[in-house]
């Protein structure tokens, strides 16, 4: 169920097809609110760590982190990313972070 | 079922099951990376491990799977050449750099990885009594089931045999 201001945050931004956002630069963390209502998901504290970290990532390297780096770098394991953000995380994730598609394998 | 994946529900049902037969490191990696593939997309796993695919899962094969060079046409070099000693070592350590470099896990920790994402790991009973491997031989996060309990549960599932 998403809230009337949820969809006045989210109509102020553009997606592409597959619903990642498609200008990164525009993200805000308001918005990553907004995307994971609209996913279902109420953000915690574990949720901002992953968050962070992928957007610090993109800051540094113009491209998301790898699910393994997320687990291999920060204190969030791989049985808690799939807690945290259920069907899918690199998608999910990268949907909430504002990135693109994640084009990694691993 | 949406297609336009703009709730990431596009997944929800889709299940993916993979037959491992192969126990070299060079056809071990394959399932792994598209299950992983899988997992992270929210599509469901189960990998079914069979002859010498079971070697993916023993605990004390896993760790060195090796890189044939002899019969393996991917090889490009004379298969005399290939029978060299040592040969296989080389090219084992040469595609375990390569590997390491693309920040992909060894074997045991990848097959570790998959299961805490998720993946169900089936080991082939008919197999374990052929080679004489009792659950104490494998990892236990895989459960032992006969070929048509592996029947029952792909079925409608997308089936990839490796």
């Amino acid at each position: 169920m998403t809230t009337t201001a949820t969809r006045d945050i989210l109509d102020t931004v553009e997606f592409d097809e597959g619903g990642f956002m498609v200008d990164p630069h525009a993200w805000t963390p308001e918005i990553a609110e907004a995307i994971a209502e609209r996913e279902g998901l109420e953000l915690t504290e574990r949720h901002w760590v992953v968050i962070h970290f992928a957007r610090d990532e993109f800051a540094k390297n113009g491209e998301a982190p790898t699910l393994r780096r997320i687990t291999k770098t920060t204190d969030v394991s791989t049985k808690e990313i799939y807690k945290l953000f259920p069907g899918g995380p690199a998608k999910v994730a990268a949907k909430i972070a504002g990135l693109g598609k994640p084009t990694g394998c691993i | 079922m949406t297609t336009n994946g703009t709730n990431g529900k596009e997944s929800e049902n889709r299940k993916l099951c993979i037959i491992c037969s192969k126990g070299s490191l060079d056809m071990a990696y394959p399932p792994l990376v598209l299950a992983n593939a899988a997992r992270m997309s929210g599509i469901d796993v189960d990998l079914f491990f069979t002859f010498w695919g079971l070697e993916m899962i023993c605990k004390d094969k896993m760790k060195n799977l090796k890189v044939p060079t002899v019969g393996n046409p991917s090889m490009h070099i004379p298969t005399m050449l290939g029978g060299l000693p040592g040969m296989s070592t080389v090219a084992t350590t040469m595609m375990k750099r390569e590997i390491e470099k693309l920040d992909f896990p060894e074997i045991d920790e990848f097959i570790e990885m998959l299961s805490d994402a998720g993946a169900n790991l089936y080991a082939c009973k008919m197999s374990m009594d052929m080679m004489k491997l009792t659950d104490e031989d494998i990892i236990e996060e895989a459960e032992i089931i006969g070929a048509m309990e592996f029947m029952e549960m792909s079925e409608g599932a997308q089936l990839l045999f490796i």
